[in-house]
């Protein structure tokens, strides 16, 4: 499903720790359209759990969240 | 959020540079979640809107056993408390202290601060701690707003989260 989603841009916050990722991705978010898609890696581990209360806090969509080598790559579709 | 804008009081009471950190990390944070947020720098926390205590913010090694230990496979092995009194050693502990977070990345307590600052949180200097230190408007960040407990308590009754540092 992931795949098929196509990221309007890429956000690069691996080797980066809290809060760097979400103010970044804050930002990021905001230099999007509604309905584009952001691709977020990290590699902190707390990005996870961080992401998801950011969804839960700004209402913008994640629409994927895995990982690969330690490194964390999200999906988060801007709502608004 | 579709609901009301979410809103955080906190108190940030402590001058160190390690208890600088927490109270700027969340203020950030809650912001770039488009929360609102309001600092109140009271009693030594007020040097954080120092123009230039800000920089010179420093980490004490007198007192303070969470230290981490020299040689980390040695754990209960500790610096002995004396030799914190030594001349240079808050200044080396503060060196430390500052060679982590650069290697964590981990923004100085300044540029932190100008993310709170660009991110609209309010920033009450504490009156009392003001007139009892001597401290005046120019001496601090022009962000900084006089305020009273008053003002602050108005603040924080109607906040979601309150927090004190």
């Amino acid at each position: 499903m992931a795949e098929t989603v196509k990221a309007t841009q890429s956000l690069d916050c691996r080797g980066l720790l809290c809060p760097l990722p979400i103010i970044k991705l804050s930002k990021a978010i905001k230099g999007i359209q509604v309905g584009e898609v952001l691709e977020m890696l990290a590699t902190d581990p707390g990005s996870v759990p961080d992401v998801k209360a950011f969804q839960a806090q700004t209402g913008h969509e994640i629409l994927a969240s895995e990982q690969e080598g330690g490194v964390y790559r999200f999906l988060v579709k801007r709502t608004k | 959020m579709g609901e009301q804008t979410k809103r955080l009081a906190l108190v940030a009471s402590k001058g160190t540079l390690d208890q600088a950190y927490p109270p700027l990390i969340l203020a950030s944070t809650a912001a770039a979640m488009g929360w609102e947020v309001g600092i109140f720098f009271t009693f030594y926390g007020l040097d954080l809107l120092h123009k230039e205590r800000l920089e010179h913010l420093q980490v004490s090694p007198i007192g303070n056993p969470a230290m981490p230990p020299p040689i980390p496979a040695i754990p209960m092995l500790k610096v002995p408390n004396f030799l914190g009194a030594l001349p240079g050693m808050t200044a080396m502990a503060t060196t430390m202290m500052k060679g982590w977070m650069a290697r964590a990345k981990i923004p100085p307590i300044k540029e932190l601060l100008d993310l709170c600052i660009e991110a609209d949180v309010q920033l009450f200097a504490c009156a009392t701690t003001m007139g009892v230190m001597g401290i005046t408007q120019e001496d601090l960040i022009p962000q900084a707003q006089c305020a009273g407990a008053t003002t602050f308590l108005d603040y924080a009754a109607a906040a979601d989260v309150t927090l004190f540092i």
